[in-house]
């Protein structure tokens, strides 16, 4: 099966690779990890289950999982207006969806605190109806949604435009609903690239703090994100407390990115066969 | 591959900074809300010694103590608790004895925790026991980020023991009320000024003398106003030089010249307009009215020192995490 | 452009009027929510204790020293990445060697770690209680709390961008040009430069504007390692938070539109080069390794 490769450049490419990513990445977690791990297992332990650790973690995942169903839905209806449907404005919404990757967390952090405290635009009228945004737990989720919605309309998109009407039509001429269609045919050729987003969303959301910061009402056990967390450690001179809640992080953070990978190499698989 | 060579070179030529000493500088690491306070020293200071240029740090102290440490070099520190000054000279950056080194323990001026309530004091805030109604929200950072805060827990604590005659289980059931009602915790005594003032949260402010009648001058009594309570917590404000750091920048004496400068009548006069309570008495004298009399309890009288503090109530397992495990 | 597909063909499923316009009705409200109202806010704040403070605040010294020291960060960890990304790349996709996936993962963790992490990672490599920052300090070179650490702690954060943009158009595009134009007798360098990188040049630059526009902004990571001296060592993102902590929540919002305009102005690029590369970016654009 496999061809010698005549390719040159390996040495060198993969030289340069190896040393930046171990140098810019691999060496700074490995000072991290050999921190943590100078705890010993009992303090580790300790430190990683403590309630108030737990109860962030609780708050970051639950936030993170909020923001990323809430996306699913916003996320795959974006992605489906700009590639099904044609209107006025259309080029300029396309183009938008990329604005919170371009802008800067901490600028998204203040930008929504100063429209959901109650006596902002979104907040005070939002006080009027009993909901409390700011300083609770649906802020961290909005800020949550706002920075990982990119993630599911561009990994949706490419797949949604290159969607092969005939099959559609094949399946209208036996007679399918439009709802029966969607969930039969298109939703389960989206699936793996649905999927894929979904998981990039949610693993970007577990690590967000510019933002999140801002809005959140850093209250322990409530309204407190494990990043926090870690800075509170950081600032106690707490240095191996923080190592080992970050390394959970980084844990969290690695297993979501294998998920992504494998998720997206069977995406590959599937679409290559079709 | 050139173009890699180039900015290997440039890079190179950024990590490593010239070692010979230029014109004087000095940095001064200091706490979240002294901004105004020593922009304004700082040009004083630059007035009277040409040439010397003084860079400011700030954020909360702890965080600021603990760059230090790992090699932010500041050569001075202006702190607002002798705890981080006794971390960093337990990690021997600063003397042992750095309290000795400039006079008041070597505290130029001093401050308290006082109120902030919006205008007109719409909810009746007048004393430490209004905080644990419920219908007041007091705004204040957390104390383990904040050495503001842990003023603010420390005086709260402080009046509760004199209120409750030592009771431990009032005092406490006091304490987890008034924590129970703060609506944001924020990491710093101005992250807590913006959420109070400009996002309008909770119904009182707790923070520095100095700090509320800053905002108050900065936002105007028509919509805030300060508050005396009956009683509260000396706060000192530490300064020491940076050895360590000094030592390697060769700006020892320079350093001292300018924590000195803080203790003189000029020093003191700037921290005085800043709302800080100041001990030389011409200069206390003439501001005499703007500082109403005020009973101000010590750390060391109520709580048998910072020491003491820091195991009881700081420290990983503490009353402070017992509070926030309550919740 | 791909868009063509649907053209008065039958109706496609959702094409019903009433479905149709009430979720484009129901997105629009959404967008304008979630990401219009945020930026319209920065604009509003900024200039809401009117112009000459708007521009007291972007011409004080330390204001332009952020932006300056902000640009300088982008000019180092911009082109290194964009260098290591087209390694990266060129190894992974061109190539066939253990560990490669586990390598892919490797270089998209600072995507998905936290800022914060990033920030303590390098306080534990550099700091004088780290593991090199007594020897680094015995030598004079100073890395946290000085603009290397800055930059170094932004190449961390923007590590994958570029490598993340070429990987799936790189791989669709097989090996075969690349093998054709090598056994003809072409360098490897050459090679590259004539047959593979007009292939991904729009990719390329898609990366590059995405990486750009992130170390711009990026604040956790930088807030750790900074020192936040002013007019030193603070960033755009870290003024802006400064001033928000100074009472001046309108100069704060007045930097914040800096960083806002350069986020519009990178769309404004990237809707560019998309009608350059006449969609080809678009569908390559983020991760699904999906092709044309």
């Amino acid at each position: 099966m496999r061809r010698r490769n005549v390719l040159p450049g390996l040495p060198l490419s993969l030289g340069v690779t190896l040393f930046y990513v171990g140098l810019i990445v691999v060496l700074p977690l490995a000072a991290l990890v050999i921190k943590a791990a100078s705890l010993g297992p009992e303090d580790y332990w300790r430190i990683v289950s403590s309630s108030r650790a737990l109860a962030s973690y609780r708050v970051t995942v639950l936030s993170a999982l909020g923001a990323t169903v809430f996306n699913l839905f916003f996320g795959l209806s974006l992605a489906w207006v700009i590639t099904r449907y044609r209107f006025p404005g259309r080029r300029i919404i396309d183009a938008m969806v990329d604005l919170p990757f371009a802008l800067p967390t901490a600028v998204a952090g203040i930008a929504l605190t100063a429209l959901f405290a109650n006596n902002g635009w979104f907040g005070s009228v939002l006080e009027g109806y009993g909901i409390k945004v700011a300083y609770t737990p649906l802020g961290i989720m909005i800020a949550m949604c706002f920075t990982s919605l990119p993630f599911i309309v561009r990994t949706v998109q490419p797949v949604l435009e290159d969607l092969d009407p005939a099959l559609e039509e094949a399946a209208q001429s036996l007679g399918g609903s439009d709802w029966t269609i969607f969930t039969k045919v298109i939703l389960p050729l989206l699936a793996p690239a649905l999927l894929a987003g979904l998981s990039l969303s949610f693993a970007r959301s577990l690590g967000e703090f510019g933002a999140i910061i801002f809005i959140a009402g850093n209250q322990p056990m409530s309204t407190e994100i494990t990043a926090l967390l870690i800075f509170i450690r950081l600032e106690e001179y707490d240095y191996q407390a923080a190592a080992a809640i970050a390394s959970v992080l980084l844990l969290a953070a690695f297993t979501m990115l294998a998920v992504t990978n494998w998720l997206q190499s069977r995406a590959l698989r599937y679409t290559v066969k079709g | 591959m050139n173009r890699l060579l180039i900015l290997g070179t440039a890079l190179a030529a950024l990590f490593v900074q010239p070692a010979f000493a230029q014109e004087q500088k000095l940095l001064n690491a200091s706490y979240d809300v002294a901004r105004e306070l020593f922009v304004a020293e700082n040009a004083a200071f630059v007035k009277a010694h040409p040439g010397v240029t003084i860079d400011q740090s700030h954020a909360g102290t702890s965080k600021q103590a603990r760059s230090i440490v790992e090699g932010l070099e500041a050569d001075v520190v202006t702190f607002n608790q002798s705890t981080d000054v006794d971390f960093l000279a337990k990690q021997g950056f600063v003397a042992a004895d750095w309290n000795k080194a400039f006079p008041n323990n070597a505290s130029p001026f001093y401050s308290f925790p006082a109120f902030l309530v919006r205008a007109g004091n719409p909810k009746n805030i007048k004393d430490w026991g209004d905080l644990a109604r419920d219908d007041v929200h007091a705004i204040f950072p957390n104390p383990k980020t904040s050495g503001n805060a842990r003023y603010t827990y420390l005086a709260a604590t402080a009046w509760a023991k004199e209120e409750y005659k030592d009771d431990a289980e009032k005092i406490e059931a006091y304490i987890t009320k008034i924590f129970d009602n703060v609506p944001v915790f924020d990491t710093g005594g101005r992250a807590a000024t913006t959420t109070f003032v400009e996002r309008g949260q909770g119904d009182v402010l707790i923070t520095f003398e100095a700090e509320t009648r800053g905002i108050e001058k900065q936002f105007g009594k028509d919509k805030v106003e300060n508050v005396i309570p009956s009683v509260s917590l000396l706060a000192e404000f530490p300064v020491a030089v940076v050895d360590k750091v000094a030592k390697k920048h060769g700006t020892e004496a320079l350093a001292k010249t300018y924590l000195e400068f803080l203790y003189t009548e000029e020093g003191q006069k700037i921290a005085a307009e800043f709302g800080h309570r100041v001990h030389n008495e011409k200069v206390a004298a003439e501001f005499k009215s703007q500082f109403p009399e005020i009973r101000l309890v010590k750390v060391d009288d109520v709580f048998g020192g910072w020491s003491k503090i820091q195991s009881e109530h700081f420290a990983s397992g503490g009353t402070l995490d017992k509070l926030y495990g309550s919740r | 452009m791909s868009a063509v597909s649907s053209h008065r063909k039958p109706p496609r499923v959702g094409d019903n009027t009433v479905f149709r316009r009430a979720l484009i009705g129901i997105v629009l409200v959404l967008v304008a929510f979630v990401i219009v109202a945020p930026l319209i806010i920065i604009g509003v704040e900024a200039f809401s204790k009117g112009w000459a403070i708007y521009r007291d605040t972007i011409l004080h010294p330390d204001t332009r020293h952020a932006i300056m020291l902000t640009v300088l960060a982008a000019l180092i960890a911009v082109p290194v990445n964009t260098a290591f990304g087209i390694a990266a790349a060129w190894a992974i996709t061109k190539f066939d060697f253990w560990g490669r996936r586990f390598l892919l993962v490797v270089i998209e963790i600072p995507f998905s770690v936290s800022p914060i992490v990033a920030g303590v990672a390098y306080l534990f490599v550099y700091g004088l209680q780290g593991l090199f920052g007594p020897v680094l300090d015995a030598y004079g070179i100073k890395i946290l709390f000085a603009v290397p650490g800055i930059i170094i702690a932004s190449m961390f954060v923007t590590a994958p961008f570029v490598v993340r943009e070429l990987i799936p158009l790189m791989q669709a595009q097989g090996r075969d040009l690349e093998e054709a134009s090598t056994s003809l007798g072409a360098s490897g360098f050459r090679t590259f430069f004539s047959v593979t990188l007009p292939n991904v040049k729009w990719a390329l630059l898609y990366g590059v504007i995405l990486c750009n526009a992130r170390v711009m902004g990026e604040f956790g990571a930088v807030s750790v390692v900074s020192g936040n001296i002013r007019g030193q060592t603070n960033t755009l993102p870290l003024h802006i938070e400064l001033l928000y902590h100074d009472y001046q929540a309108a100069g704060a919002f007045a930097s914040a539109s800096i960083l806002a305009l350069i986020a519009v102005l990178t769309i404004i690029a990237k809707v560019a080069l998309e009608r350059q590369g006449a969609g080809r970016v678009r569908k390559t654009a983020i991760p699904a390794e999906k092709t044309a």
